[in-house]
C-alpha cells in the first residue's frame, strides 16, 4: 500500500471519464446488437425478442446477395492475407536478419507507408492505376489491392516477433547441419509461428473489413460484404442489417481473441525459455 | 604433433578498421582439450566462431585434419558448438533437440532413437528426455546442449563459455564432468573462457590471448610457472611485478637492478640483452617472510602493510623499503606467523629460479 506508484484511481473524475469514453465507443454497437433481436420491422420501435432478422439474413429477399458477398469477402480475405503473410514474413527476415544493407531505412519506410497514407488517396490512386493500364476491375483487382495494403499489417507483428528471437537459434541449427531452408522450416518458422499467425489474422480482418478501396475498384456487379451492406443501407436501414452487422462483429471478435491467445502462448514459451 | 585436428595459418579478422584478430597461427592436436583463454574482447570468441563457420576470415586459412574448411558454411563443417546461452530449440523436447542434427544428416529413425538414448544416458537425463527446455534447470539445459552437440560425433567440439551461466557449485561439478566426457569420448574439445581457474583445471593446453593475438601457448603448468610475457604473468594467477633493468646476462640467468637499486637474480623468458628494461614476476607463494635476516639468498627489507586471512593461507602485503608493495602468500599452519602484525619490520626472501624477467 505504498504511495510511491502512479495510481490512476486517485485522480478525480477518472472513473467518470472512463465510463463516458466506453459509452461513446460501445453504446452504438450495443444498441445494434440489441435491436438485431427486435421482432419489429421498424428499426426504432421495440416489440419483443425474436430471431426473425437472423433468418432473414440467411433466407430473406437479400440473402442471395449477402451470401455471394460473404463468399467473395472470405475468399478475398483468405487469399490476400495468405499472400501478404508470405511476403511480410520474407520482408521481416530480410529486414531483421539481413544485416545493414543499403536502403534499409527506405525499405522500412516503404513497407509501413500504406498505413500512414489516407485510404481514400490509395483508393483513388489504385483506381487510376488500374484504369491506366487497362486492368479489368473485378474480383482480381480487389484481391491485388487487398494483398498490397495487407502487407504492412502482417509485417508489424511478424517483425516484432522475429526481433525478439535471438539469432543463436538459427546459428545452432546451421551448426547442427541444417541448411538455410531446413533452418527456416524446422527452427525459425516454428519459433516465430505465433507472430506469423497474428500477422495473418490481422491482415485477414483488415481485408474483410475494407470498404473504401474496395468500393472504388470492385467494378460492376462484384460485391464484398461491406459494399453489399452499404448498398443495402442506401435504400433505408432494415433490421436485417443489424443482424448481419452483429454476426460480423462476433466473427471479428473471435478472430482477434484467437490471435491474442496465439500470441500469448508464444510469449510464455519464449519468456520461460530464457530463465 | 602426432595428429593435428585444427590448424590455423595466419588467420586475421578485421571488422571495418577494427582488427579483431591479427595473424593468429596455432595447431590443436587430435583428442586434445584445448582452451582459448583471455579477457573479454581479446578475440577468442571471434576465433571460435571462425572455426565454426559463423564468421569469415579476412585472411589466412583454417584446416580441419588437413583439409581447408575456411570456405565451407557452418552446416558443412563436421564441427559442433555448445553455445554460451545453450540456444536449445524451445519448441522441441530435450530428445528432439539432441536428435536434431541426426535428422538433418538423414539418419534413419531407429538410428536416431538409439543414438539419442545413448546421449541421454551419457548426460544422465533419462527422467527429463521428454521435457521442453523451459522445464529444465540451468544445469540440465547445459547437459542437453552438450549432448546435442556431441550426438553427431563431431570431429571437433567447440564450447563457448558454456559454464558461465551456472552457479559456482554447479560450475565446479561440470568442470570435472566435462573433462571426463572429453577423455572418454576422445573428441577434440576447443573451449573458450575468460576464467583462468576453469582453463587451468581442465585443459591439456591453453592459448592465452590478448588484443587479437596469441600471447602464449602451453600446458597449464607452463603457462602458470613460465609465463612468456608480462600480460600472461599478470593475467594467470596472482603475481608481483617489479620494474627492473638487466645489468648482466649469463645464458638464461640474469642479474637485474630493481627500481630502488637492489640487485636480483632472475630467469629470462626469452632473448634478453644487457640494459633492457622490463618486469620481474614473482608469484606470492614463492616469497618467504622472516623477521630475522636470512643468511643466504636474496632478501629485501620492508614492513607489513596488511594481512588478509583467506583460510589455509594468509596474504601479507609488504611495503618494501625501496619502492613497491609485494604480496606474499604463506600457509597459516606455519609456526611463528602469529607474531606478524601490521607495521612489523620483515625480510622478504626468494630463490633466483622463481623470479622471471619479462617484457611486454
Amino acid at each position: 500500500m505504498s504511495n510511491t506508484g502512479f495510481d490512476l484511481r486517485k485522480y478525480q473524475g477518472f472513473f467518470a471519464m472512463t465510463c463516458l469514453c466506453l459509452f461513446i465507443l460501445y453504446a452504438p454497437l450495443i444498441i445494434v446488437m440489441i435491436y438485431s433481436f427486435n421482432d419489429n420491422a421498424s428499426i426504432t420501435r421495440w416489440s419483443g425478442v425474436s430471431l426473425r432478422w437472423y433468418f432473414d439474413v440467411f433466407n430473406g429477399p437479400e440473402s442471395e446477395k449477402f451470401k455471394r458477398a460473404a463468399f467473395n469477402s472470405l475468399t478475398i480475405a483468405v487469399m490476400a492475407a495468405s499472400v501478404a503473410t508470405v511476403i511480410a514474413t520474407s520482408a521481416a527476415i530480410g529486414m531483421v536478419r539481413g544485416g545493414n544493407f543499403r536502403g534499409k531505412a527506405l525499405s522500412f519506410g516503404l513497407l509501413s507507408l500504406p498505413i500512414m497514407v489516407p485510404e481514400i488517396v490509395t483508393a483513388v490512386a489504385t483506381l487510376i492505376f488500374f484504369s491506366t493500364i487497362g486492368f479489368k476491375l473485378g474480383t482480381l483487382s480487389i484481391l491485388i489491392a487487398h494483398t498490397i495494403f495487407c502487407i504492412p499489417f502482417a509485417y508489424l507483428p511478424i517483425s516484432a516477433r522475429l526481433q525478439g528471437i535471438e539469432a543463436s537459434f538459427e546459428e545452432a541449427a546451421q551448426d547442427l547441419y541444417a541448411n538455410r531452408w531446413q533452418t527456416f522450416r524446422h527452427v525459425l518458422m516454428p519459433i516465430m509461428g505465433p507472430g506469423i499467425v497474428s500477422g495473418f489474422l490481422l491482415a485477414f480482418i483488415i481485408s474483410l473489413d475494407d470498404f473504401i478501396i474496395t468500393n472504388f475498384i470492385k467494378g460492376a456487379g462484384v460485391e464484398t460484404l461491406p459494399t453489399a451492406i452499404f448498398g443495402s443501407v442506401k435504400q433505408g436501414i432494415k433490421p436485417n442489417i443489424m443482424a448481419l452487422s452483429t454476426l460480423m462483429l462476433l466473427f471479428s471478435i473471435s478472430l482477434v481473441t484467437l490471435s491474442y491467445f496465439v500470441g500469448m502462448r508464444g510469449e510464455n514459451r519464449n519468456s520461460s525459455q530464457k530463465t | 604433433m602426432a595428429n593435428t585436428a585444427v590448424s590455423l595459418h595466419s588467420v586475421s579478422k578485421h571488422f571495418g578498421d577494427f582488427v579483431a584478430l591479427q595473424e593468429v597461427s596455432f595447431e590443436i592436436a587430435d583428442n586434445e582439450f584445448f582452451t582459448l583463454l583471455g579477457p573479454s574482447g581479446c578475440g577468442k570468441t571471434t576465433l571460435l566462431r571462425m572455426i565454426a563457420g559463423f564468421e569469415s576470415t579476412t585472411s589466412g586459412t583454417i584446416d580441419l585434419y588437413g583439409e581447408e574448411i575456411g570456405s565451407l558454411p557452418p552446416h558443412k563443417r563436421p564441427i559442433n558448438t555448445v553455445f554460451q546461452n545453450y540456444a536449445l530449440f524451445p519448441h522441441m523436447t530435450a530428445s528432439e533437440n539432441i536428435g536434431f542434427a541426426l535428422k538433418m544428416l538423414g539418419w534413419s529413425r531407429s538410428e536416431i532413437g538409439a543414438r539419442v538414448q545413448e546421449m541421454i544416458e551419457m548426460v544422465q537425463l533419462e527422467a527429463f528426455a521428454e521435457r521442453a527446455p523451459s522445464q529444465l534447470s540451468g544445469g540440465q539445459q547445459q547437459r542437453v546442449a552438450l549432448a546435442r552437440a556431441m550426438a553427431p560425433r563431431p570431429k571437433v567440439l567447440l564450447l563457448d563459455e558454456p559454464l558461465s551461466a551456472l552457479d559456482l557449485k554447479l560450475r565446479q561439478e561440470m568442470r570435472s564432468e566435462l573433462k571426463t566426457l572429453q577423455r572418454e569420448t576422445g573428441i577434440t574439445f576447443t573451449f573458450v573462457t575468460h576464467d583462468q581457474e576453469e582453463a587451468l583445471s581442465m585443459s591439456d593446453r591453453i592459448a592465452v590471448m590478448s588484443a587479437g593475438a596469441v600471447q602464449q601457448i602451453g600446458t597449464p603448468r607452463e603457462i602458470y610457472e613460465s609465463p612468456s610475457n608480462r600480460f600472461v604473468a599478470d593475467f594467470i594467477g596472482e603475481t608481483n611485478l617489479l620494474e627492473a633493468t638487466v645489468t648482466a646476462v649469463d645464458g638464461q640467468r640474469l642479474t637485474c637492478a630493481l627500481a630502488g637499486g637492489s640487485a636480483l637474480q632472475a630467469l629470462a623468458a626469452g632473448a634478453v640483452t644487457q640494459g633492457q628494461k622490463g618486469v620481474i614476476s614473482i608469484r606470492p607463494e614463492h616469497l618467504r617472510l622472516s623477521q630475522d635476516q636470512p643468511t643466504d639468498g636474496l632478501t629485501l627489507e620492508g614492513r607489513v602493510l596488511d594481512i588478509v586471512y583467506i583460510g589455509t593461507d594468509s596474504q601479507v602485503s609488504v611495503q618494501l623499503a625501496q619502492g613497491p608493495v609485494v604480496r606474499v602468500r604463506q600457509q597459516n599452519s606455519k609456526a611463528g606467523q602469529e607474531t606478524l602484525a601490521v607495521e612489523t619490520p620483515v625480510y622478504v626472501a626468494l630463490g633466483g629460479d622463481e623470479a622471471r624477467f619479462l617484457t611486454d
